[in-house]
């Protein structure tokens, strides 16, 4: 429908970074299409992937789980209209780490925890591997979703590869120059005047973590509360049970009482179940998204450093060097232009989201209420 | 069906009053007292409003009372009195007596004690719960008057002793056991109930952290500002909704406990026939034994053995004039033991047909009103889920405008 952001000038920082810009003038024009992004439909997407049927593989060396990943796509980037994949959360890893150091600027989508400590967690339950499977669907839809971030190589590669280990292995060459120009940006560079709209930004951040910390810390307990609730419950409802057996003409309503208390212990252990399931993984994804975007704020505190710094060299060398604060001033424009896109896009998505488990949440007190209401005895 | 008290009248425990004042031993103490007021029903139907009489009692003086009613009539299964001490409480529930909402709960069921007991086709008739009703200077002493103490079995006092019974009814036997059962399962239902009642307690007070954060959280959001801290709003509702709720659920328990203490006044019916029938048996073989008695005497025989008849073979035989005094006092004996037998028996009869249409109408009563209290219970849960329904979807509402 439009065409590609495909990279205009491949200019690099002089480190040697290859970075995704392109002029002032477009970011702007960019914005613009951005804009357009949020108003699609879905059908005119031009990319779709789905995340499915994990599979346990057992080998002599380790047992791991892949997962199915499926494309269907329209876009000339890619030359089938269709592949599928199976990728394990290694390739996942992979993926993020390369999107990151290719797309410095721009905010990755966060990643479900890569360590589970064992005999905690349970790796293979199907409850753990669902709610896994759902988070890394949700990774990849993001990136769909992102403008810049879906045309990226790498993601390509990881949608169509057959063989994605081949690949990685060709990377690594390119990985060592990579890892010292990485080391380069982000060394010993000491931030004048952070501009407020940015510290702002980053007071944000700290306290939102806080807080979805602390939500986070009263949903589990809620849930224990609840848990230890049903077990009361599970010891009240067969005594009603044991005296509706003494009696005669008791004995209906009393086993009536004993069903319903017996329904609520079921609808109360559905409820523990779905928010565990559904509403503690998104916390917990916002949190680390939280922090994903903290580290951009800090390169871009470092490549503002650097643009600081390299201006008083110039100032102090009298040389006449535009080029190289032009460059870093665009890097910084294009910081800015796609935090604040960024940040947009994610209290967007914030407010959708909790619509969405907030929903559930109280989709399943409803479940749970309705329960009581169908079964208590009248 | 013969007019019942009740029906006479309007009986109210109205008001509790922390006293002082000295006790038997003079030992100055701290008590509640609680103001009866009674007025009779028939004047207020011609228009005029019947003035309220009232007096002050304390619950000693009602357990007196029932004291008395329990050994006056024994065939009756008694309306029990509310707990003592505060029983079966979950944590946020005091077990203090002076405790206000134990004061206002028990006046609650010290009224209901008392409409019991004027609903009672028997009981409702007694001069001594009219006086108690009406009359507030030397009813103590009436009472004592009675000597209804010297009727009272000592024996029955000490609950776990067991008369062998050789012909126990079998009615009775199934009652007994039934009631232990009903005591046994009651008691269990309400502990449990207690612990419930403090999870959901638990449960229901976390949310209001949820109200605290979202408003913290709300200062720093911008377009989900609005929606966050109305919805934190509503979970402090959520919240503080439990108070009512676990309120209004005491009041469910103690209309179990009533039927708790009522099992334990069925019981008691139990024992006394329990006992009534072990000294019929009792009475009878002794009339038996001297019956016995009296025919060794008579013919010379000696078919059991006795210590008596040891001594005399090692000491000598008495005189037919000791022998002749022997079997006349025996024969005395004899007949007034036969009398009593017969009145005995009679005695059990009655009580038997007595208690037993008591007991009749106390399972109805029973039936009725635990039905009424498990369908009130239920509703009270549907209200509660409706409450519950009520605010998540307000929350939600706010969620929708964030």
């Amino acid at each position: 429908l439009f065409p590609p952001t495909s990279p205009i000038q491949d200019l690099s920082l002089p480190n040697g970074t290859p970075v995704d810009t392109s002029s002032p003038a477009s970011s702007s024009s960019l914005l613009n299409r951005l804009q357009l992004d949020d108003d699609l439909d879905v059908e005119t997407r031009d990319l779709f992937v789905t995340v499915d049927d994990p599979k346990k593989h057992v080998c002599t060396m380790e047992t791991y789980i892949t997962y199915r990943v499926t494309t269907k796509t329209t876009r000339a980037e890619f030359d089938l209209p269709e592949y599928s994949v199976r990728r394990r959360y290694q390739d996942f890893d992979w993926l993020r780490n390369k999107l990151e150091e290719s797309q410095p600027t721009h905010l990755i989508p966060p990643l479900p925890e890569k360590f589970v400590v064992k005999g905690v967690v349970d790796r293979f339950s199907e409850e753990f591997v669902e709610t896994r499977r759902k988070a890394l669907d949700k990774f990849l839809k993001r990136i769909t979703d992102h403008p810049v971030l879906s045309f990226n190589e790498h993601f390509n590669v990881f949608l169509t590869a057959k063989d994605l280990n081949a690949y990685k292995k060709q990377g690594m060459a390119l990985l060592s120059k990579m890892g010292e120009s990485v080391k380069y940006v982000t060394g010993g560079y000491k931030l004048r005047s952070r501009p407020l709209e940015f510290a702002a930004i980053g007071d944000y951040l700290d306290t939102f973590s806080l807080k979805l910390g602390t939500i986070d810390r009263i949903a589990q307990r809620i849930i224990k509360e609840q848990l230890e609730y049903l077990v009361e419950l599970r010891e009240y409802g067969p005594v009603y049970s044991t005296w509706g057996g003494l009696e005669v003409e008791l004995s209906e309503p009393l086993e009536g009482v004993s069903a319903c208390i017996g329904n609520c212990c079921t609808a109360l252990e559905e409820l523990s179940e779905d928010m565990t399931e559904d509403f503690l993984p998104v916390l917990r994804e916002y949190i680390l998204y939280a922090e994903s975007m903290k580290n951009v704020l800090k390169k871009r505190d470092q490549v503002q450093a650097e643009y600081e710094a390299k201006l008083e060299a110039v100032a102090l060398k009298r040389e006449d060097r535009p080029k190289v604060p032009t460059d870093v001033e665009k890097c910084q424009d294009r910081v800015e232009c796609f935090n604040a896109d960024l940040k947009a896009d994610m209290e967007r998505w914030q407010n959708n989201k909790r619509q969405d488990f907030r929903q559930l949440l109280m989709g399943m007190a409803d479940k749970n209420i309705q329960y009581y209401e169908k079964v208590c005895i009248t | 069906m013969e007019d019942c008290l009740a029906k006479k009248m309007e009986i109210t425990v109205s008001e509790a009053e922390k006293r002082t004042g000295r006790n038997a031993m003079n030992i100055q103490e701290t008590y509640t007292a609680y103001l009866i007021e009674t007025r009779a029903v028939e004047s207020q139907s011609e228009g005029q409003c019947a003035p309220v009489d009232s007096l002050w009692r304390r619950y000693s003086e009602f357990e007196l009372l029932r004291n008395y009613l329990s050994v006056t009539y024994p065939h009756i299964v008694v309306p029990p009195l509310p707990e003592k001490r505060a029983d079966f409480v979950w944590h946020k529930l005091s077990a203090d007596n002076m405790d206000p909402d134990f004061v206002e709960r028990r006046r609650i069921g010290l009224e209901n004690f008392l409409l019991r007991v004027a609903s009672h086709p028997v009981l409702c008739q007694d001069k001594i719960f009219y006086a108690f009703l009406t009359q507030e200077a030397g009813w103590k002493e009436m009472v004592n008057e009675t000597g209804f103490q010297l009727k009272a079995d000592s024996r029955l006092k000490a609950l776990n002793a067991t008369f062998r019974v050789k012909n126990p009814d079998k009615r009775f036997t199934e009652l007994k056991h039934y009631s232990d059962e009903l005591q046994s399962v009651i008691s269990h239902l309400l502990r449990v109930r207690a612990r419930v009642a403090d999870r959901l307690y638990g449960v229901y007070k976390v949310h209001g952290n949820y109200g605290r954060v979202f408003s913290e959280w709300s200062a720093i959001e911008k377009e989900m500002g609005d929606g966050l801290q109305s919805a934190g709003h509503h979970m402090d509702v959520y919240a503080a909704s439990i108070d009512d709720i676990l309120e209004e659920e005491e009041h469910y328990a103690d209309q179990l406990k009533e039927y708790l203490f009522y099992a334990e006044a069925l019981r008691a019916v139990c024992r006394k026939h329990e006992l009534m029938q072990y000294d019929l048996e009792m009475a009878a073989q002794d009339l038996t034994s001297k019956k016995q008695q009296c025919e060794e005497l008579a013919t010379g025989t000696v078919r059991t053995f006795s210590l008596k008849g040891m001594t005399s073979k090692l000491f000598g035989q008495e005189t037919p004039e000791q022998r002749e005094a022997k079997i006349k006092v025996l024969e005395e004996q004899i007949q007034e033991g036969e009398e009593q037998l017969k009145s005995k028996n009679l005695e059990g009869r009655d009580f038997v047909k007595s208690a037993w249409a008591d007991i009749e109408r106390f399972k109805e009563q029973k039936n009725h009103d635990l039905k009424e209290a498990l369908i009130s219970y239920a509703v009270m849960q549907i209200s509660m889920c409706k409450k519950g329904i009520q605010v998540w979807t307000n929350a939600k509402e706010c969620f929708s405008k964030m």
